[in-house]
């Protein structure tokens, strides 16, 4: 019997200054990106989301992307931007498929979503932006420095959160991150970026993981 | 009706004349253009009257369908030259200028047939004045309405794009700029049509007032005016939009920013 797929698979991909990038991201993987601000980082997370052009291709469980609607390939794959956008009035017309995280998980409460938009502070914003990709079901998560406008609490309630999810859901994510410290918490794989390409890292505290 | 003279014509222009010396000594910079616009009134009115009156008189399906096609190519110039953000390449001519060839022809050649039925029924008298008018008013409206829904697209990209990354198609992504988009192409019209005869007198019915028509055959013209705009415009306005949102988004339903020029 030959071995299954990875769960996300990257060949060659380009764009911009970013890759050659071949990639293979198996269920339960947890992998970190860094590298300093203008190396590309968003432009790489952007491509796999298939939000801009790109050279090369991209499988989800096998199943090339050009198979798969881009609407449905951007639910399977789902990015959370550094800033997160809102468009209706209220929190709660943002959730049309419900929530799948208790919101005090992430130290949140339920009334917030009955609030206007308007009132939320940018810490809200990101931790609710997580919570509405998450009900989305996403085999694949993208994650834009999460964590950025977050206090030392509340980045480990996400990050305990994201944990979870990744386990109960048979998912993975790729992180962007520039906080070493969180790149040892969460991460199974990290890679550094530099002049397009994907260098790989030694974790320091990776035997905690198994 | 009262025959104009060249001395009744050079009394006005002595009023837009008197005018630009005024704003001159007011150290207003707008005299310049005005004298300008004025004397471009003049000479472009002379030469359409002087086409018109060689069009009317041989009436051949062929110089009206020349002189519409020039008319209509015109307009699709002023609609692309209105836009800041317009589509790159010949997109962002021939959108616009699709749409008001749909519209404005097709609404034209539907009042000349089914409505007036003169024979023949490309009667110059008839059509060229009838397809200026539509030409005219869908050129604003569709001209509004496709700044409105790139600059909105330009200005939104953070939302758009966000909703795409949650899995909306690109028809749920835009859907709200678009109906936007829509409204601000057909509110003159609406506007116009809701103020008429209160607080306006249109300019095509004073016209032929003044020329000594019946008030009352005026006003039936005026309605039929002003109902095949609205009906132009919104047709124009929706297909243009259509068009212009379909071409904001690639076959993998991305938004494509780089489609438009930067102003």
């Amino acid at each position: 019997m030959s071995k299954a797929p990875p769960l996300l698979e990257i060949k060659q991909l380009r764009r911009l200054m970013v890759g050659p990038v071949t990639l293979d991201v198996d269920v339960g993987d947890c992998l970190c990106i860094s590298g300093p601000s203008g190396s590309g980082k968003s432009l790489l997370l952007r491509s796999i989301a298939d939000l801009d052009p790109h050279e090369g291709s991209a499988r989800l469980n096998g199943k090339p992307a050009t198979d798969i609607l881009p609407h449905i390939w951007r639910v399977q794959v789902g990015m959370l931007p550094p800033e997160s956008a809102w468009w209706l009035p209220r929190v709660r017309d943002h959730f049309r498929n419900g929530i799948v995280v208790p919101l005090e998980r992430i130290g949140l409460q339920d009334t917030i979503m009955e609030q206007p938009v308007m009132r939320l502070s940018s810490g809200e914003k990101q931790r609710l932006a997580l919570i509405r990709l998450l009900s989305n079901r996403p085999r694949v998560l993208l994650l834009d420095e999460p964590t950025a406008n977050l206090d030392p609490e509340n980045t480990l309630r996400v990050e305990a959160v994201i944990t979870e999810y990744r386990r109960a859901h048979k998912a993975a994510v790729i992180w962007v991150s520039h906080d070493k410290a969180q790149v040892e918490r969460v991460a199974n794989r990290h890679y550094e970026i530099s002049h397009g390409e994907l260098v790989s890292q030694t974790i320091p505290g990776q035997q905690w993981l198994s | 009706m009262v025959e104009l003279t060249v001395i009744d014509l050079a009394l006005a222009a002595s009023l837009v004349l008197l005018l630009a010396l005024v704003s001159l000594r007011l150290q207003s910079n707008i005299s310049q253009q005005l004298l300008i616009a004025a004397v471009r009134t003049a000479v472009q009115l002379t030469l359409i009257g002087l086409v018109l009156k060689v069009i009317f008189e041989s009436a051949s399906l062929g110089w009206v369908t020349l002189l519409s096609v020039a008319m209509l190519l015109i307009a699709g110039r002023e609609v692309m030259a209105r836009q800041e953000r317009r589509f790159k390449g010949w997109w962002g001519y021939a959108a616009g200028t699709f749409s008001m060839f749909l519209s404005s022809f097709a609404v034209t050649v539907f009042a000349l047939i089914v409505i007036l039925g003169e024979d023949p029924w490309y009667t110059p008298q008839y059509a060229i004045p009838l397809l200026g008018m539509l030409l005219g008013n869908t050129m604003n409206g569709i001209a509004i309405a496709l700044d409105r829904l790139t600059h909105a697209a330009w200005e939104q990209r953070q939302i758009i794009e966000a909703r795409l990354m949650l899995g909306e198609r690109w028809d749920e992504a835009i859907a709200d700029y678009r109906q936007q988009a829509i409204r601000s192409g057909m509110i003159p019209i609406i506007n116009a049509m809701a103020a008429a005869g209160i607080v306006s007198l249109p300019g095509m019915m004073t016209g032929q007032i003044l020329a000594g028509a019946p008030p009352v055959e005026a006003v039936k013209y005026q309605i039929l005016i002003m109902f095949l705009i609205a009906a132009g415009t919104g047709l124009g306005t929706l297909a243009a939009v259509t068009i212009g949102s379909k071409r904001l988004f690639d076959e993998r339903q991305r938004l494509c920013l780089d489609r438009l020029r930067h102003p």
